[in-house]
């Protein structure tokens, strides 16, 4: 059984290319059979984070017109093995995506066995963004301890929940889940951010995971390698445990510390 | 929430909290409106004008709530009235019935 995961947001620059990327490598990593597909038509970036940018040949545009087969269009992982990328088109917009296109698209997929498809949605609520989460049967919702970023999840989890295929459908709803990131705990504490427990609060989502802020992800963006493989890192080891959590595994929440002892202090002191 | 609230006297006036009260208003506000079709905004403020005719009501007083439940759509309205306005004051007309009333009870 084939699973299609959405990694979106609403707001740009939260973290779903990053996300996608190390979901996808982690999943990889732990034996299923894993394709990212970027759907940022035109402003393709996932190659770049997952370092195959020279590699792109064909791309999902021209899998969805039918100029090139799946076989040529997917980028094989050099470093995992069961991890493929499927590119964006970097010269069209997302006016060249329809539902039939990419419905071809996730058929194919399935065909060919992979376990997992994670899907990179563009930011905002256009065509791009509905196509990536319309066949979605799971949803990461990237958010940042922010007024907008929460505000614009909110938002996508609006659309997740009338304009998806399931909803549609009226299949069962989207698996919705919660992934916070860019988390200061040191900044919660001192009353500057939202704290996990005020976000989980708003969105009323499961909580996946909390990323902390880390020098780690621009790092490993600058060298085209998903944070998820900085096994030193709080940020690879944060989205490592996501992906436990993901595969229904019980991890407790870690790389909150200070927050946690911001709540103590606030019990007792 | 109610919790943190409690305990956590002193992040009330913290820009977290301000964040997260500002975000629990709007997101409610928002969530109401997103179901709905794009006339509801409109059907509300105009069921509000005919409510004010006669009641002074504030904005706030009015719920308009589409749902969709098995195969009808249930369009939800809660109007809450004003209770002073209600008991307080008798209109002209009450007092003139019930001075009618009073007079006609001596008599009959």
């Amino acid at each position: 059984m084939t699973k299609t995961i959405v990694v979106t947001s609403g707001k740009g620059g939260v973290g779903k290319t990053t996300t996608s990327a190390s979901i996808a490598t982690g999943l990889a990593k732990r034996g299923y059979k894993t394709v990212v597909i970027d759907f940022d038509v035109g402003l393709r970036n996932l190659d770049l984070i997952m370092g195959c940018e020279r590699r792109v040949v064909y791309d999902l545009v021209n899998l969805v017109n039918q100029e090139a087969s799946l076989h040529q269009t997917l980028i094989k992982d050099k470093r995992i093995e069961n991890l493929y990328i499927l590119p964006a088109s970097q010269t069209r917009d997302k006016e060249a995506l329809t539902i039939e296109g990419i419905a071809r698209v996730m058929h194919k997929l399935r065909k060919s066995e992979f376990d997992y498809i994670i899907c990179d949605s563009p930011a905002g609520i256009e065509k791009g963004a509905k196509m990536a989460l319309y066949f979605a049967d799971e949803a990461i919702v990237t958010t940042n301890p922010e007024v907008s970023s929460v505000r614009d999840s909110d938002r996508i989890l609006g659309i997740l929940q009338s304009e998806s295929k399931r909803s549609k459908m009226n299949e069962d709803p989207v698996r919705e889940h919660l992934l916070i990131t860019r988390y200061n705990p040191g900044r919660v504490k001192e009353g500057q951010m939202l704290s996990v427990d005020d976000i989980v609060d708003l969105l009323a989502i499961p909580l996946l995971g909390i990323i902390p802020e880390s020098q780690s992800v621009p790092e490993s963006s600058n060298a085209g390698k998903p944070v998820i493989l900085d096994e030193a890192s709080e940020a690879g080891q944060a989205y490592s445990d996501a992906i436990d959590r993901l595969l229904g595994e019980t991890r407790p929440h870690r790389f909150m510390e200070a927050q946690k002892k911001g709540f103590l202090k606030r019990l007792f002191g | 929430m109610g919790f943190f609230k409690f305990f956590g006297a002193g992040r009330g006036d913290t820009t977290a909290q301000v964040a997260k009260d500002r975000l629990q208003v709007l997101i409610a506000h928002e969530r109401s409106g997103r179901d709905g079709p794009d006339y509801l905004p409109m059907l509300r403020q105009d069921i509000l004008d005919v409510i004010k005719k006669y009641v002074a009501v504030d904005d706030e007083a009015l719920t308009v709530q589409l749902e969709t439940q098995d195969d009808c759509d249930v369009l939800e309205l809660n109007i809450t009235l004003p209770e002073h306005e209600v008991r307080s004051q008798p209109s002209e007309e009450a007092r003139r019935r019930a001075a009618l009333r009073r007079h006609g009870q001596v008599t009959g």
